[in-house]
């Protein structure tokens, strides 16, 4: 870019900022619904942390695994299925849909987990 | 003075007194040896010339979780090697081997690949094979069906016969439900029901599957939900030898014709039913290692209805 274009690039950077500052709090104050949050749990000693774990819609949860062997964590209604993690490995879904999500680890199949999107 | 290593008193003839007993147990290890005489558990000495001659034996190990690596076993290359030479050098040299699963840690290719090199420093050349939860990763066990599955159906169980005695390799370690136990699955019975319906009921069988056939301990998921029914199929044969591995510690139990038996690990312990939070690997200090893991070894004798199994550890 030459210098001249490279001014009007930046001088142009503010408004460009403030156009999507504005696009995103309109879109904001358009939804009635909180906004999606990044949750955690964290698998331990054979459980799931917390085993009942209650978030908006459109929330994204990490799995991470703090055990010292490894897990998985797939839903009972095919609607999510980790690949195997093994220690400090992670898995994440994004829950769009309102509902109860029961899972466990296909592996221990006694550790079972809910998430409940609402 | 008295000669320590001479006998005193031979009362049952068979060539061992009391502290000739102990003696033989110190040296073998564990020594856990049991036989049924007539339906009874008797326990004997493990002595090297028995003086019966014995028609075959067999060896089995367990849960070698290759590509496990923390404090529980750093190397668990090594403690699967010092099985396979312990196995290479008991007094009757086991014809084959049976490994009851979770022969890997991850179902990696690296990680099978690894035991089989291991395995082929074996004096017994034929091993036979059933997954642990451990070996059916990600692929729903394909990867395991390629290498150790070929002459088996479904998710790999199988049968064969040696000098006499009818082997059944059970899965049971596919299709696990939520909050549930091990599983054989409808076909996988059906199958077993077939298989052993024209045998005769004298032939002495061996089932060997990954997880318990019976309920050890249900709230860490050691049991399987449909083994009844399975072992309703074998309730006619008068020898009933049943082998599982998963819970990385010796147990038996004797139900009627039926023994249960489950081996130690090659990899790492875990604790007794209820004795910790969970059933993970178990740290012990690093000069206890080799005494809690271990190798099987069974014999059959022909004629004698039982098999008599052997438990001993690596150090």
């Amino acid at each position: 870019m030459t210098n001249k274009n490279l001014r009007r690039a930046f001088s142009a950077m503010p408004l460009i900022i403030a156009l999507f500052v504005f696009a995103g709090s309109s879109s904001v104050s358009a939804n009635d619904q909180p906004p999606s949050q990044a949750a955690e749990v964290k698998i331990d000693n054979f459980s799931f942390g917390p085993q009942t774990l209650t978030i908006p819609a459109g929330s994204t949860v990490t799995w991470t695994n703090r055990d010292d062997i490894p897990h998985t964590a797939v839903s009972t209604d095919g609607a999510f299925k980790s690949k195997v993690m093994d220690t400090d490995e992670k898995f994440s879904h994004t829950f769009a849909t309102p509902g109860t999500y029961a899972y466990y680890c296909t592996i221990h199949p006694k550790m079972t987990g809910k998430i409940v999107v609402q | 003075m008295t000669d320590k290593n001479l006998i005193d008193q031979n009362l049952n003839q068979d060539g061992i007194d009391r502290r000739g007993f102990l003696k033989c147990m110190a040296w073998a290890g564990t020594g856990l040896v049991w036989t049924l005489s007539g339906g009874i558990p008797v326990s004997r000495a493990f002595a090297k010339n028995s003086g019966k001659s014995t028609d075959f034996t067999f060896a089995q190990i367990s849960d070698s979780h290759m590509g496990f690596n923390k404090p529980a076993n750093p190397d668990v290359v090594a403690t699967l090697q010092a099985a396979i030479d312990k196995i290479n050098r008991l007094p009757n040299p086991p014809e084959f081997l049976l490994h009851t699963g979770d022969i890997s840690h991850l179902s990696r290719p690296e990680q099978f690949d690894k035991v089989d090199q291991i395995l082929k420093s074996a004096v017994a050349k034929d091993v036979f094979f059933v997954p642990g939860e451990h070996d059916v990763l990600d692929d729903n066990g394909k990867s395991y069906l390629e290498r150790y599955g070929k002459s088996a159906q479904g998710s790999g169980w199988y049968s064969f016969d040696k000098n006499g005695v009818h082997f059944i390799g059970l899965v049971n370690v596919m299709n696990l439900k939520s909050g549930g136990l091990g599983s054989l699955g409808n076909d996988q019975l059906e199958w077993m029901e077939k298989d052993v319906k024209h045998l005769k009921h004298s032939t002495p069988i061996v089932v060997f599957a990954h997880i318990p056939l019976w309920t050890v301990y249900p709230e860490w998921g050691w049991g399987t939900e449909d083994s009844a029914q399975a072992l309703g199929y074998l309730k006619k044969f008068g020898s009933v030898t049943v082998l599982n591995g998963h819970i990385h510690q010796t147990m038996q139990k004797v139900e009627g014709k039926v023994t249960f038996h489950t081996a130690m690990s090659t990899a790492f312990p875990q604790p007794q039913p209820g004795k910790a939070d969970s059933p993970g690997p178990m740290k012990v200090p690093a000069e206890q290692l080799r005494s809690v893991l271990g190798i099987t070894d069974v014999n059959y004798v022909r004629g004698q209805h039982s098999l008599a199994v052997v438990d001993s550890t690596l150090g």
